[in-house]
């Protein structure tokens, strides 16, 4: 990437450990610039979601840490900033698994993102602006406002994970994987509000997935990480015709006629990714 | 029957069912922040009577202001308590963090007896003994004052979970933390507050209670009865504390007066179980989608 464009976020060689004994990242680095979005892929168990944790913070919670390496946030480091902190200088982390509040109704849910407006907005009650934003992306959400969130359907959850990052107004949002366990319809439907989010609002976004065709689909540029590190990266144009990607990652089938030992060797290694 | 007989305990039953509703409140508090059932409730309840009891006898403290000493006593020892030994066992079962609550509730009653004895004792007054009547029925002051008191404190609490955004701050927090986190809530701060203000409510209900029955190491049990209130009404719903205090007082000052005083817990525990037989979360609990 461009050294000139403003990075929203840094992550400058990371080190994750669990438990004070499971080391998860193994250097990893990767940068989003402002505006852009990027899809950070990778098979069951790279390391993704504690990227992602790490960065938000919330690695904390599962007594995780940060070992050596920085990460940058808007132009600050964020090591030292609790969670919530983080959320209110507008980083926000749309967790794997959606992770709406059940109990609450669909709205309660969007007032429990207010609180990410915390010292930046005047009024950042009950009747914020933003939630028509919200229903205006969403309109099934709109239906469903005084329903408990818990009876909504995987994809209308989902859009109310992302309804959630919408209510704080943020400059990245961190998507993981909001694709998991939605028919392929609902995956586009989402994947095109995504886009649209980024486009009119200028949201940054590291997008996690592995449904790899339709986050490439709407990232600009990707990386591809494979046991706690970064193996690939480029923009997704690049990606998108390299060999290895669309053989292993897109499901394509590769260049017809017999392939030398060295592509079978190549293949063994990239397969992982696939796992 | 004798009706003007039949109002006079029926007052005394509201009166007692409110205390019981104020008290179940610090229940529900801590519950729907932090998914903890804080069996020392009773204790804590005993603690802000014995406070307020230190203020006014040892350091010769005006009961005005004793009062609000007494509670703020109640919100400092529940920021303690929270800080020092509920959050550091965060992510452990709950039945290790009830285990927890039980030992706090019993080293509670075993300072109490070291500092001032197993003897009961009568609090200052600090309500005048002008009987009040409702028509022609006989109320005691104090059970009217306790009853105001404690209809207003719920009161309060309906409303502000109502209209006020930390109330989905709080429930938020208690469905999950890390979600709450990254909606920006400031969960640290929540489970604080909710400890504070729930300890500070016992504390309080502590000093209503000792005002009308004295008080003495002992007294915590009232804290079982609230815990009977929360499990009828549920232990997430400050509307399921205050019907269900209020049920439970009538309920045993009729049985008490006209079925005589052993029956007093049957009933309760006859409702209890009937209760939990056709709502398991409580007349008013949130029912669970999930269950663990
Ligand atoms: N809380 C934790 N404690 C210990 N190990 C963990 C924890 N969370 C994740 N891990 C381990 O870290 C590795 C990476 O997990 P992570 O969830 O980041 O993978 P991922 O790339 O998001 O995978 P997926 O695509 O399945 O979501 C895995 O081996 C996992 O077992
Ligand atoms: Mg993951």
């Amino acid at each position: 990437m461009a050294m000139t464009a403003h990075a929203i976020l840094d992550i400058s060689n990371i080190e994750v450990v669990y438990n004070k004994t499971i080391q998860v990242l193994r250097g990893l680095s990767l940068k989003v610039e402002a505006g852009k979005v990027v899809a950070l892929l990778g098979s069951n168990g790279a390391g993704k979601s504690t990227t992602l944790k790490a960065v938000s913070g919330l690695l904390a919670l599962e007594d995780g840490d940060v070992t050596s390496g920085a990460i940058t946030f808007d132009g600050a480091p964020s090591g030292a900033l609790k969670p919530h902190d983080l959320v209110r200088r507008g980083l926000f982390h749309v967790m794997e698994g959606r992770r709406i509040f059940e109990d609450l109704t669909v709205e309660e849910n969007l007032v429990a993102a207010t609180y990410a407006l915390t010292g930046r907005k005047a009024s950042s009650g009950r009747a914020s602006s933003s939630f028509d934003a919200v229903y205006e992306y969403f309109p099934r959400l709109h239906e469903r406002r005084n329903g408990r969130a818990g009876y909504l359907s995987g994809g209308e959850q989902q859009m109310l994970a992302i309804g959630r990052a919408l209510v704080a107004e943020p400059k990245l949002i961190l998507l993981d994987e909001p694709s998991l366990g939605l028919s392929p319809k609902l995956v586009e439907e989402i994947f095109t509000i995504i886009a649209r989010i980024n486009r009119e609002r200028g949201v940054s976004m590291l997008l996690v997935e592995q449904n790899a065709a339709v986050a490439l689909a709407v990232s600009h540029y990707g990386y591809i990480m494979e046991t706690g590190k970064i193996v690939l990266d480029g923009p997704t144009e690049r990606l998108m015709a390299d060999q290895d990607v669309r053989e292993f990652y897109l499901g394509m089938a590769g260049e017809a006629g017999a392939k030398s030992y060295r592509d079978i060797k190549h293949y063994k290694r990239r397969k992982r990714w696939l796992s | 029957m004798d009706w003007l007989f039949f109002t006079e305990v029926t007052l005394a039953g509201l009166g007692s069912g409110a205390l019981l509703s104020l008290t179940a409140l610090s229940f529900v508090l801590i519950y729907k922040a932090t998914r903890v059932i804080n069996l020392a409730v009773g204790e804590i309840l005993m603690l802000g009577g014995y406070l307020f009891f230190a203020f006014v006898t040892a350091f010769g403290l005006a009961t005005w202001l004793a009062i609000p000493l007494a509670i703020a006593g109640g919100a400092l020892f529940g920021f303690v308590v929270e800080r020092t030994l509920i959050r550091p066992m965060l992510g452990e079962s709950s039945i290790s963090v009830l285990m927890l609550t039980v030992g706090l509730g019993s080293v509670l009653i075993g300072a109490t007896e070291l500092i001032w004895n197993t003897d009961p004792r009568a609090l200052p007054d600090f309500m005048g003994q002008t009987p009040v009547f409702i028509g022609e029925a006989y109320v005691s002051r104090k059970i009217a004052i306790g009853f105001v008191v404690s209809a207003l404190v719920i009161a309060l609490f309906l409303l502000l979970f109502r209209f006020w955004r930390g109330g989905v701050a709080l429930r938020a927090t208690a469905t999950d933390q890390a979600a709450a986190y990254s909606c920006g809530i400031n969960v640290p701060a929540v489970f604080s507050l909710a400890w504070m203000v729930a300890c500070a409510t016992a504390a309080g209900a502590g000093l209503l209670v000792g005002a009308i029955g004295g008080i003495s190491p002992t007294m915590g049990v009232f804290g079982l009865s609230a815990l009977v209130v929360v499990i009828i009404g549920g232990l997430d719903s400050v509307l399921g504390a205050l019907i269900g205090g209020i049920l439970i007082g009538l309920v045993e000052a009729w049985a008490g007066t006209f079925l005589g005083g052993e029956y007093k817990l049957v009933t309760t525990f006859s409702i209890l179980i009937a209760a939990l037989m056709i709502r398991p979360y409580g007349l008013f609990g949130t029912v669970e989608i999930e269950r663990l």
